[in-house]
């Protein structure tokens, strides 16, 4: 399998912390200083600060990341559809805060060789983490730019030996409503279920997301594991994962569930097939203010020369 | 009570000022983000917040309008169905902001997306319906234009039912799938029409029973509508 670089690869640009950190100290000064109408006005951005989260060691620039700007860390952070802890996406940072993700353990089942439950550091250990900075498109059709950091998935799934049978990946999230609040009302079926066919996830692109700019994954962006496959819509990239299972039969997902005939399996991002309620021609920026236009979709969210061979001769109008 | 069955004029002027700053407050909170004027931000999708908080007042602004007639007949505070033209007309206003971030910020004015979405998207359809329907509303809220149609006015402005379904279902099925918020939108609106219902039911059977058909009721019954009656009942 020949695997295409992007076409634009120049070294990562991440603008200097210290003007991300400023930034937030205008908010929260200005927070203050907001108008009484307390009702109409959010309450200032209160985010695990990027300075209390820990540096990850050794990290490794990748050649697979896209030459844009990333998102700021307030937008990474305090905007993301994370339904464990509310259905706003203004939730997941209020009430992630006191969120445990350690310790934590990842069980890895079914059709392999060396199942397993392994704790968090065993499971990255043996690893060497890279920076991928990647496009995430979300289903909404809104989009950042993310500079993950994580493991490739095929070298860490490989490590189980997944068997001649082992057709899909099913991951799964942690149940636990008492540290999800969003887990107490049942606007999906808990814990959040998503799966992969195994050559996607053997897949150069995929990734286990272990952090973000360099530092370790905020609880309310999947702490302290979750998968990060960027040419499919946000949500097929499930956080905080206890469950890997090999699968010969197709799993599936929470979303697939909740709503087939608005959400498929694939979930490949694709403008020329929309949602049955909006349309996914085209995006909106997050961080470019509120005068940018949108920017047209590419067809695999930009990754098509990488990914498109995996769907030779499917008709993704159906598979969608 | 606490308050006055009426209002002097001085004293409806201090309410219809008061009202005004009060029901105009989102509005220039959204302008202070927009322009991150303030400390005000709008987050990190100003446009996709913009949208939605416009609706949301838009909704709002429909039922606090339609909760005048109920609340009035409760509390005997008939000064309330003087600010009623204006909550309305902020209905009006909140959900043509809506229309105009979507249109104009969000698409750019962008006819083929628009008619696209408007023929295609059954939610954005239901939406696109009350807002038009709205206008007349909207044009014939004047003193002059009431005194010109008549009884036609009342006749006109129970469209106002009608929109706000269409305003609650519009949302009911804009959302992804938590659907706790659209809820409570609805249940409010039926017991708003509900009670209008119950009213008209009891004033049917006092006309039955008393045969005169007087109720004390300034405005209920099938009587022609009163100049100073706004927006619907």
């Amino acid at each position: 399998m020949i695997i295409k670089r992007p076409s634009d690869i120049r070294p990562s640009e991440i603008t200097d912390e210290a003007i991300y950190l400023d930034r937030r100290r205008f908010l929260q000064a200005a927070g203050f200083a907001a108008l009484g109408a307390a009702a109409a006005v959010s309450p200032p951005a209160r985010a695990a600060s990027e300075a209390s989260q820990p540096k990850i060691q050794g990290l490794v620039q990748s050649t697979l990341s896209i030459d844009e700007d990333p998102n700021s860390w307030e937008d990474i952070t305090t905007y993301n559809n994370f339904y464990e802890f509310g259905t706003d996406k203004s939730d997941p940072h209020r009430k992630a805060r006191d969120f445990q993700p350690r310790p934590w353990e990842v069980s890895v089942s079914g059709e392999c060789d060396r199942p397993g439950t392994l704790s968090y550091a065993d499971f990255v250990a043996p690893h060497t983490p890279e920076e991928r900075i990647y496009r995430l498109r979300c289903v909404e059709a809104w989009s950042m730019v993310i500079p993950w950091v994580g493991i490739p998935m095929g070298d860490a799934l490989k490590r189980f030996e997944p068997n001649s049978r082992a057709k899909y990946v099913t991951f799964k999230t942690l149940l636990d409503p008492k540290q999800m609040p969003g887990q107490r009302w049942p606007v999906l079926d808990w814990p959040y279920v998503e799966g992969l066919r195994i050559d996607e996830a053997m897949h150069p692109l995929a990734i286990f997301g272990i952090g973000v700019y360099g530092r370790e994954l905020p609880n309310q962006n999947g702490a302290p594991l979750r998968i990060v496959v960027p040419w499919k819509y946000g949500f097929k990239s499930i956080k905080s994962i206890v469950s890997i299972e090999f699968t010969e039969k197709q799993p599936l997902s929470s979303w697939e569930k909740a709503a087939p005939s608005e959400y498929g399996f694939y979930a490949n991002v694709n403008p020329e097939v929309d949602h049955p309620r909006w349309s996914q021609a085209s995006e909106r920026l997050i961080g470019k203010g509120i005068f940018a236009p949108r920017r047209p979709t590419e067809m695999f969210n930009g990754y098509a020369d990488q990914v498109a061979q995996l769907y030779q001769g499917m008709d993704l109008t159906r598979n969608y | 009570m606490a308050f006055p069955r009426s209002l002097s004029q001085p004293q409806l002027r201090v309410a219809k000022t008061a009202l005004f700053a009060l029901c105009a407050l989102p509005f220039l909170v959204m302008v202070l983000g927009a322009f991150g004027l303030a400390g005000v931000s709008l987050g990190a999708n100003p446009v996709e917040e913009l949208m939605d908080r416009n609706g949301q007042w838009g909704l709002r602004f429909l039922l606090i309008t339609l909760a005048v007639t109920p609340l009035r007949r409760i509390t005997g505070w008939h000064w309330l169905v003087r600010l009623r033209r204006m909550l309305g007309l902020f209905a009006f206003f909140y959900v043509l902001m809506h229309f105009v971030t979507y249109a104009l910020i969000d698409h750019r004015l962008d006819l083929g997306i628009i008619v696209e979405d408007i023929i295609e998207r059954p939610f954005i359809t239901l939406g696109i319906t009350a807002l038009v329907l709205l206008i007349p509303l909207a044009a014939t809220s004047t003193n002059a234009m009431m005194r010109r149609l008549g009884k036609r006015w009342q006749t006109l402005h129970r469209l106002i039912y009608p929109i706000a379904i269409l305003g609650v279902w519009h949302f009911w099925w804009q959302v992804k799938q938590d659907l706790r918020e659209p809820l409570i939108y609805a249940l409010i609106l039926a017991v708003l029409l509900g009670y209008r219902m119950w009213w008209q039911r009891r004033q049917a059977a006092r006309s039955a029973d008393h045969d005169d058909g007087l109720t004390g009721d300034p405005d209920g019954g099938g009587k022609p509508a009163r100049p100073s009656m706004p927006l619907a009942q």
